[in-house]
């Protein structure tokens, strides 16, 4: 399996998500500079987290209209795995790829921690390895991470399934306490309708090794593995 | 020409920021404001164009990327020089 990690100006975690596919996954892995119109046969793209064009203007605002968007477009929709990571989540969400948009979190704080995240809709290409209810400890680092959308988007995303992962405690319950970030529904994860497309605002790629202090986020690259195998 | 666009959250959704700016004024004993919204505001200097190419190219600029039209609302005029 091929995957290929977008680089913006302004990403950090592209060298991050490079390695935890390359290495603790063992898969070939490339990068796909922004500017381009080739995404080189991968089959799936990562958006990784960072500050694309700075987060000028909005997180994910600028970054939407680069140049590798257009394919990135049609990939998605003849059904290419996309993973948007953080600044990669708020990139798909300007894209309309994903529902919905990010708000300030409501303490208006950058937050940069480990949060415990659990898995909600184990039937995505992202979590076929995980199960129902099983809580990760993977550490999120953002401002902009507050998911907000109308109640009718909400009630649709609910519906159909789309929430992938919820904020919880380290023992998997909700709590006001560990929505860090005061998102609707505690919602960390989501997908699209045809479930090959996920954001998600914790970052897998830190928490792939026991030396990170985490292998939690494993199950979501494997979970890929798995489904292109 | 001159255009000049306001984004600002939409009233159905919650503006941590100006709630933030607004508990402050009441500290400084503002008490009369009874509610802060943040916005932003863009100036644009336009040329090239007629004032009625500016009409229509300014509200697309302004809801294709200068807000967000999940969270946000947007006025514009264009201002004479």
């Amino acid at each position: 399996m091929k995957f290929g990690v977008v680089v913006f100006p302004g990403s950090n975690c592209d060298a991050d998500a490079y390695h935890a596919c390359k290495d603790a996954l063992g898969q070939p892995t490339t990068y796909l500079w922004h500017k381009d119109h080739d995404l080189k046969g991968v089959d799936c793209v990562i958006l990784p987290g960072g500050f694309s064009y700075g987060d000028y203007l909005r997180s994910g605002a600028i970054a939407r209209f680069s140049p590798l968007m257009q394919e990135l477009r049609e990939f998605a929709d003849k059904g290419g795995l996309v993973l948007g990571i953080c600044n990669g989540f708020q990139v798909l969400l300007e894209l309309n790829l994903l529902p919905g948009a990010m708000l300030r979190n409501k303490n208006l704080k950058f937050l940069c921690q480990y949060v415990t995240i659990r898995l909600e809709n184990e039937r995505t290409p992202f979590t076929c390895k995980g199960r129902k209810g099983q809580a990760l400890n993977i550490p999120i680092a953002h401002f902009d991470g507050n998911w907000y959308a109308p109640p009718e988007t909400v009630k649709e995303v609910e519906d159909d399934g789309q929430v992938v992962f919820r904020y919880c405690d380290p023992q998997g319950a909700l709590t006001e306490e560990s929505n860090v970030n005061g998102s609707i529904h505690a919602i960390a994860g989501l997908c699209n309708k045809n479930r090959n497309v996920m954001g998600m605002m914790p970052h897998p790629e830190r928490a792939v090794e026991p030396v990170l202090g985490s292998v939690d986020g494993l199950v979501i690259l494997q979970s890929l593995l798995e489904k292109m195998s | 020409m001159k255009a000049r666009i306001l984004v600002s959250f939409k009233d159905s959704v919650l503006d941590p920021q100006g709630q933030t700016v607004r508990n402050a004024l009441h500290t400084l004993g503002y008490d009369a404001v009874e509610d802060v919204r943040q916005g932003k505001v863009f100036d644009l200097d336009l040329s090239g164009i007629t004032k009625a190419e500016a009409e229509r190219l300014v509200p697309e600029i302004a809801g294709k990327v200068l807000a967000n039209v999940v969270i946000e609302k947007y006025t514009w005029q264009i201002l004479e020089d």
